[in-house]
């Protein structure tokens, strides 16, 4: 059984590194785009709410809190507290969601969406009265946070999906203190998609904080 | 088996992490100029690697698994650090000329 449940442990691992190379593929480009264009990166950078992408950040980590201590509870046996830190985690994943789906509705409706005829405006306001000569550039770097954080939604979906999995196997019985190799395994996920925010959250919405560029 | 992490300590790691959340918020408002994103991915690289060996308790992993996990962070330096060098030694190159 240990054997066992090592093999799944690195599996994981080894599916984890391909995930590593899907991002970082997304974050070799982005360090290539923003070294070109550290102005234009720096002005539009201003169009993210850092407030929004804090609170992201605090929400993951405290669903990764409940998710470590899931599989502690799964390790020791403890059938009921793991349900019940499943369905926190859970919880706090669709938190997530949905204030990323404020952020997207903001940026729809402040028409920052790139190739979306008539969702892209980069003209100066009063607000940002000098942002035009940057629209180009903008552009890319909106194309980079939608993408980059769009496949960490979708990463996101595809774990909460996954916690309910796990959830329903636990309402069932599936798992006691000899066996929970899926509830560890799906805990490795979760973390790995916390740690990807981790670096998104520095890198797209705090990049210009300081800096009157506009 | 692994031995089993308390929830005092998992607790403790989510108390750093959400400070050090809190410290690139504040850190991202002063103007450190060019060392305002060295900060924030050192903050950031610092919260990593808790997850990874607290959260995911690579920690107490066997080797084997410890090596893949470092190997996945190897090809990052690899892949980054030699883009890196490949676009920041081009502005060594005369103006207008890449060879």
């Amino acid at each position: 059984m240990v054997q066992q449940f090592e093999s799944a442990t690195l599996g994981m691992w080894v599916f984890l590194l391909t995930e590593i190379m899907f991002f970082g593929g997304m974050f070799c480009a982005y360090m290539i785009y923003r070294s070109m264009y550290p102005a234009a990166f720096a002005s539009t950078s201003k169009h993210m709410d850092p407030l929004f992408g804090a609170i992201n950040t605090a929400v993951l980590i405290v669903s990764s809190l409940s998710m470590a201590l899931a599989v502690r509870a799964a390790r020791l046996g403890q059938q009921k507290a793991l349900q019940i830190l499943l369905l926190i985690t859970i919880f706090f994943g669709l938190c997530f969601l949905g204030v990323k789906a404020v952020e997207y509705h903001a940026h729809w409706v402040d028409n920052k969406v790139p190739l979306f005829a008539g969702h892209w405006d980069y003209s100066n306001t009063p607000e940002s009265p000098n942002q035009a000569q940057y629209a180009r550039q903008a552009q890319i770097l909106f194309c980079f946070y939608f993408f980059m954080t769009g496949f960490h939604a979708v990463h996101m979906i595809v774990g909460v999906a996954l916690m309910l999995t796990i959830f329903f196997m636990a309402r069932s019985g599936k798992f006691n203190a000899t066996y929970f190799t899926p509830v560890e395994i799906s805990g490795l996920y979760w973390h790995f998609v916390d740690i990807v925010w981790i670096f998104l959250f520095p890198l797209l919405y705090l990049i210009g904080h300081t800096k009157n560029i506009f | 088996m692994h031995s089993i992490p308390t929830v005092r300590t998992y607790v403790l790691v989510w108390l750093t992490l959400t400070i050090m959340t809190f410290v690139t918020y504040y850190v991202s408002t002063i103007d450190l100029g060019d060392w305002n994103i060295v900060v924030a991915l050192l903050i950031a690289f610092f919260k990593m690697m808790l997850v990874v060996l607290i959260f995911m308790n690579v920690k107490a992993d066997s080797p084997l698994t410890k090596l893949f996990a470092g190997a996945g962070f190897f090809w990052m330096i690899l892949l980054l650090g030699q883009v890196a060098i490949d676009y920041i030694s081009r502005a060594w190159m005369p103006e207008g000329r890449m060879w």
